[in-house]
């Protein structure tokens, strides 16, 4: 449990010290947020289109950390050498990738607060009330295991910079087909059919649901979202290369 | 007692790639085993294997008595590595990396007695990035120390590591030894392995070309004479009564072990022919013995 700790705290502090990560995780998120919430250029199912940006920047929030943040950084510290040198010491897999979720919670929480601040800031009204926003916990932590899930599968066992691609590749696609800032219903027919087979569609229909219509995640969201959760870490926990 | 380190009959393949063809060796507590061999001998694939990293395509590898892939654990606990290629993340400190690595262990040394001891203790607070190589490799020794660990695997420990660097990481393989820890050391450096090593297995080409203590492996013993001008070895064989070849224009080795006479009769013999010893040796250094074996190994397999 201290060897746990000890490394999550190491996470975060240099999660947050990452100028890169920090550009990704803060950065990128606010400017959409307020870009799309100002600038008329897409469609908005809500007359208030922070109502609907909003939620959907929270969903990217946990894309941008959970998945490529994680995924890239990681993928350089095998690179670097720093997994293979880990492998030797009692630290173990388990625990390691136990930290890196941790920090990416916790980086995640900062994430969030900052972001409804400026969402608020902008005239947001999110809805759901107290019982919403334990869904919303629930929504961001499920998308969040799934999400880590996937970016260390990829840094797993791809090569730094191939992971670097992919990583960025795989996060603007699912930044335009998971709803987060266009309508799902903007999307062609056969893309609106497998969003919510994504973690981050399942996870952006829910915290619109909830926070954009105070109703709750539908159980299509839910199913989602808990298998992802469940499989992803499961398959990156079998296939993870320290060298 | 098993040994700390045991490796028997080890192949490691990679596809049709040989890396470690049929391998034995041990190491037993308190012992400083060195595995010599050039670029691409198979060294650091015996030391992967024996960390973990993989399993041996076939034969067995044990460390402590245990599997290094099943109790992996329990293996990492009591065993210290220095690895080729091992890194630390480029924001933190010598001091803080150690910090944060001493919470991996049960009851592990403290982070400033290593500062101190590897001379780390003026860049304790330089981000890795801005260390030197010598620096980072000390660095890296300390963290394989930090756990008290029984079993040493030094992967090239003094490469980019300055002659004082040098002198204070044998000073530690030696203390490490004295307290009984088994050590298992790759090197290309001979002088390292000569000065540090109790045994010595050299690798070529995947597979062992001979292993024994240093004066097992420097074979009979010679004079080895370096020479201030040309002789002729006929007649200093005839001194001698032995075998004398020429190894270079000014050396010669003699077939025979050095007595009070024999340097007489050699002293003479240069007098007379007008020629002064430069040096004498009495027997080959580990290097002439490396690139002997080296060499046959290397001409036995073009036959």
């Amino acid at each position: 449990m201290r060897a746990w700790w000890a490394q999550t705290r190491a996470e975060v502090r240099m999660n947050v010290r990452r100028g890169e990560t920090l550009l990704l995780t803060i950065g990128i998120p606010v400017l959409l947020l307020v870009f799309f919430s100002l600038a008329h250029v897409t469609t908005s199912p809500t007359p208030h289109r922070i109502n609907f940006i909003a939620p959907g920047i929270l969903a990217l929030c946990v894309l941008s950390t959970s998945l490529v943040a994680l995924s890239i950084s990681t993928g350089f510290e095998r690179s670097f050498g720093v997994l293979r040198r880990l492998h030797v010491t009692p630290l173990g897999q388990r625990r390691l990738i136990g930290a890196k979720i941790a920090g990416v919670l916790v980086t995640e929480a900062l994430q969030v607060v900052i972001l409804s601040l400026v969402a608020l800031a902008l005239k947001w009204h999110p809805r759901g009330g107290v019982s919403g926003a334990l869904e919303v916990l629930a929504l961001l932590i499920l998308g969040s295991a799934g999400c880590a899930g996937i970016g260390l599968l990829l840094a797993g066992r791809l090569r730094a910079e191939v992971n670097l691609a992919a990583s960025n590749g795989l996060y603007l696609i699912l930044l335009l087909l998971s709803g987060i800032v266009v309508p799902v219903t903007s999307l062609p027919a056969f893309v609106q059919r497998i969003v919510v087979g994504l973690p981050s569609g399942a996870l952006a229909d829910g915290l619109h649901r909830v926070l954009g219509q105070g109703l709750g995640p539908s159980k299509a969201d839910w199913l989602s979202l808990a298998i992802w959760a469940v499989l992803a870490p499961l398959l990156a926990a079998r296939t993870f290369r320290f060298d | 007692m098993s040994n700390a380190i045991e490796i028997k009959n080890l192949r490691v393949t990679f596809g049709d790639l040989h890396a470690v063809d049929d391998v034995s060796l041990h190491v037993a507590y308190g012992e400083v085993a060195s595995l010599l061999g050039p670029n691409g001998a198979g060294k650091t694939s015996v030391v992967e294997t024996l960390l973990g990293f993989r399993p041996p395509t076939s034969g067995t590898v044990r460390l402590h008595g245990l599997d290094p892939m099943r109790d992996h654990a329990e293996v990492v606990a009591r065993t210290g590595a220095l690895l080729q290629r091992g890194g630390v993340w480029f924001p933190m400190t010598p001091a803080q990396v150690l910090e944060l690595t001493a919470t991996y262990y049960q009851a592990p040394r403290s982070a400033s007695e290593l500062l101190s001891l590897l001379d780390l203790d003026r860049c304790a607070r330089t981000p890795w990035r801005r260390l030197s190589g010598g620096e980072q490799q000390r660095t890296l020794l300390a963290l394989a120390l930090l756990g008290r660990p029984r079993v040493l695997v030094l992967d090239e420990p003094t490469t980019a590591v300055d002659p004082e660097g040098r002198q204070v990481i044998r000073e530690i393989v030696r203390s490490e030894r004295d307290r009984g820890c088994a050590l298992l050391i790759t090197t290309h450096e001979l002088d390292e392995a000569e000065r540090l090593a109790d045994y010595l297995v050299i690798m070529n080409r995947g597979h062992v070309v001979a292993q024994g203590t240093l004066d097992e492996l420097a074979g009979s013993p010679e004079m080895i004479i370096e020479l201030s001008g040309a002789i002729n070895p006929t007649e200093l064989a005839e001194v001698l009564d032995c075998v004398v070849v020429l190894d270079g224009p000014l050396r010669v080795r003699c077939a025979v072990g050095s007595t009070p006479e024999r340097i007489t009769a050699v002293t003479t013999y240069l007098t007379s022919v007008q020629v002064t010893m430069v040096s004498l040796r009495t027997r080959a250094s580990l290097e002439e013995r490396y690139l002997e074996l080296i060499a046959d190994e290397r001409s036995g397999l073009r036959q």
